[in-house]
């Protein structure tokens, strides 16, 4: 009996093949709708011993640029491992004082089939990387429209002194058929100022078959109300998706908004693009959901917009006594960006919109967001004054602040040389409104407080002013600025 | 007692050799044979639940334990759940018997849930007992198909003999267990009194996202345990886990189904545990020992 099964087994085998190479034949030939021409391998692979083909390494502006190697002593398996040294604070080969990079394979690659990005990896201590994932590509995909379209990213992943391995879930695999982002992180000093090194081996994609149980999320799972004016916009912000794993645990990441779909109840009042931008139309209010891989999102917001209500125009003044940097009613310096999108630790989106003939600069996802002015930079030693007019929409609670800081470049007129400044003053909840343009101005002597992130303590210079920089230390999510201008 | 272990061995053997002739066939065909359950031997069906009527649970088959057991104290473990048999809690729907468990206060318990029993209304001594289901998720879900002696009301428990089936602790997804409990190996105790337990790892799959076969086949001086079209455990009285008298030989058992939160099995809930969690059985089913095997 069992002779005869086995024997009818390789026959099942051969004709098994034969029809294999059958429909592979037919495939050739037939162009019907199913075909797909650009066809992306799927090598799982990204480092086991070495770069996987097509891999290439790019970090951060302003990162230790040297701070990945390839180590043959330290390896969880094999031949190699990745080593990434995380610097000290102050470390010279850093201007920015930390540890970054993305490894992409511009070439794509289809992880469709995958459910996680896995690694094994230990560190020197036990500490928590910043930012660890995937679908970093820079805004040099090929295959995308926007930077990052489908950027994953696990925050403060713990590691400790033992190689352990670590999943990465993706929030839906269906996306990433043409995936560049293979890997990134971004490490900085712990809080004493010290460095560490961490190692990852065996980085690859897996179909684990255990990634269940999605509970996708906006706003972080809350119901939020908002208002916004006509003509303004609003990112979806909070976008998380959470698998349970095989060990029983659930794992959160964050999940660039392209993995949902965005609904708005009304849209004649807003609209939502594919990357999460809310667009408020006209008056009246909607309802803003999602869902992932068709499973509801938790978290909603409910908009009301509302008529839009322009800053007040300034005073009409000599050309001598002011330098505008941005306002319709001067003649403006040029101006490099209105956005420094200053990867990885700036989450800030927005920039300049126009409504009617006025611009504006919108930003959401607020933490840090600079306007650059360097080409030439601005000599701002006979002003007296910087005035700026700021409307936040959301409530102001009792922690929110904004700061505004100048940065100058010193003599040589370019960031860095141990020549620049800077420095700020800080609007606390009890000098801020809500729903109302809020008319400022400073005298530039005021700006003493700390800047760059805690690199200057001071403007000490004006003469090469390059830089005028708004944060909320993610206190406060959006605002609307104009008329920025130096007087006196 | 020698000839029967020889015959136990050859009993092992017999389903590698079909694994690995499946093996060769899904190779050649590129899917799933329906020559997968090569673990069991019986085929005489003795008792079978389809759960093809909606509503209440068949009542010539299934009766119900209430409330939180008769000592008060979660079923003797310390479980957290109020059992009902309310169309919440256990319901019969498109060809799935649910049991809910609900987070809620009824009663004394913050929980609810349902236990089915088959205690005098179907029992049977030998067989293939076996259910197909797909389990709930969360720490503190505790699902189990499990059996008792039918005789447990005048020869008390652990004397009476339990079979679990199948147990699944909510936050290991990917592990289920089958053990026995007996005088001597009754359950987890100072003197180390464990029952006979052992686990399956689907390793690339969970309980909780499909369905699967969950299933002993019983004889004479031995259980059988199987998942799928795995068997993964045999049992006998000369297993170094059976530390005490075989009491499987005795007469027969009857079933039950039951999605028990918190207890000593899993300890309670924890604040990621999602409520309500389903537990469906698409069937129960029942063979008649046949001696060959």
């Amino acid at each position: 009996m069992k002779n005869e099964k086995r024997i009818y087994s390789r026959l099942a085998l051969f004709l098994g093949l034969i029809i294999v190479v059958a429909v592979g034949c037919e495939r050739d030939y037939d162009f019907g709708d199913d075909a797909k021409f650009a066809k992306f391998g799927n090598n799982p692979e990204i480092f086991i011993d070495g770069f996987s083909g097509g891999l290439e390494y790019l970090p951060f502006g302003g990162s230790k640029f040297d701070a990945f190697s390839v180590d043959t002593d330290v390896k969880y398996k094999g031949e190699a491992a990745m080593r990434f040294d995380v610097p000290n604070a102050f470390d010279p080969s850093t201007t920015l004082g930390f540890a970054g990079a993305i490894f992409p394979d511009y070439g794509g690659r289809d992880l469709s089939g995958y459910d996680a990005l896995t690694f094994w990896a230990k560190a020197t201590k036990a500490e928590t990387i910043s930012e660890i994932g995937f679908g970093n590509d820079f805004g040099d995909s090929p295959y995308r429209e926007s930077t990052s379209k489908f950027l994953v990213t696990k925050q403060n992943l713990r590691i400790s002194t033992a190689w352990t391995k670590y999943i990465i879930p993706i929030p839906d695999p269906s996306k990433l058929f043409n995936e560049t982002g293979m890997f990134w992180y971004a490490e900085g000093p712990d809080e004493n100022g010290d460095g560490y090194t961490f190692w990852i081996d065996e980085l690859q994609f897996e179909k684990l078959g255990t990634i269940a149980q999605p509970q996708p999320a906006i706003f972080n799972g809350e119901d939020e109300t908002g208002v916004n004016l006509v003509g303004t916009e609003r990112q979806i912000s909070g976008t998380t998706q959470t698998f349970n794993l095989a060990n029983g645990q659930n794992e959160t990441v964050l999940a660039a908004p392209a993995y949902f779909d965005f609904n708005s109840s009304d849209t004649d009042v807003a609209t939502v693009t594919d990357n999460g931008l809310i667009q408020a139309i006209a008056e009246g209010a909607t309802e803003i959901t999602a869902t992932l891989g068709g499973v509801p999102a938790k978290g909603s917001l409910e908009l009301t917009v509302g008529e839009f209500s322009f800053a007040p125009t300034p005073p009409a003044r000599n050309a001598a006594d002011v330098i505008s940097i941005f306002s319709n009613a001067y003649n403006d310096v040029p101006v490099d960006f209105y956005n420094g999108f200053f990867e990885p630790f700036q989450t800030t989106t927005g920039g300049l919109i126009t409504i009617g003939d006025d611009d504006l600069l919108q930003y959401e996802e607020l933490n840090f967001v600079a306007t650059g002015f360097s080409n030439p930079t601005v000599d701002a030693t006979q002003m007296d004054f910087l005035h700026i007019d700021i409307r936040i929409d959301e409530a102001i609670d009792a922690g929110d602040i904004i700061r505004i800081e100048l940065v100058d470049f010193g003599p040589d007129g370019v960031f860095g040389g141990d020549n620049d400044s800077g420095g700020s003053i800080t609007l606390t909840s009890a000098d801020l409104g809500s729903a109302t343009w809020i008319s400022l101005d400073f005298p530039l002597d005021d700006f003493n407080g700390p800047a760059g992130g805690g690199a200057f303590n001071g403007l000490t210079n004006r003469a090469n002013v390059a830089q005028v920089v708004f944060a909320s230390d993610a206190t406060i999510d959006a605002i609307l600025v104009d008329n920025i201008y130096f007087y006196r | 007692m020698k000839e029967g272990n020889k015959l136990k061995s050859q009993r092992l053997i017999q389903p590698i050799k079909h694994a690995l002739l499946g093996i060769v066939m899904i190779f050649g065909l590129g899917c799933a044979t329906e020559d997968t359950q090569t673990v069991v031997n019986f085929t005489q069906l003795t008792f079978a639940d389809e759960f093809d009527v909606d509503g209440p649970p068949n009542p010539g088959k299934w009766v119900y334990d209430i409330g939180i057991g008769p000592g008060n104290d979660g079923w003797g473990n310390g479980e957290l759940q109020y059992y009902t048999n309310r169309p919440e809690n256990v319901v019969v729907s498109n060809g799935y018997l649910i049991i809910t468990a609900i987070k809620e206060n009824f009663e004394t318990a913050g929980y609810t849930s349902a236990r089915l029993l088959t205690k005098g209304k179907f029992d049977q001594q030998y067989g293939r007992f076996e259910a197909r289901m797909r389990l709930p998720y969360g720490k503190g879900m505790w699902p189990a198909f499990w059996m008792l002696g039918a005789n447990i009301d005048t020869n008390p428990w652990p004397f009476c003999g339990e079979i679990d089936i199948m147990e699944n602790r909510g936050r290991t997804p990917s592990i289920v267990s089958g053990a026995l409990h007996g005088p001597g190996y009754w359950g987890a105790n100072p003197e180390g009194s464990n029952p006979a337990l052992k686990e399956y790892d689907f390793v690339n799959d969970r309980v909780d996202t499909g369905f699967h076969v969950y299933g002993i086949e019983w004889g004479p001086q031995y259980i059988n345990l199987y998942v799928d079209d795995v068997l993964y455990k045999q049992f006998t009285p000369e297993d170094e886990k059976v530390t005490g008298p075989w009491v499987f030989d005795q007469g027969p058992f009857f079933m039950l189904i039951n999605l028990a939160i918190g207890g000593n099995f899993d300890g309670p809930p924890n604040n990621e545990t999602v409520f309500p969690q389903t537990m469906l059985v698409d069937y129960v089913r029942v063979y008649k020992y046949n001696g060959l095997d």
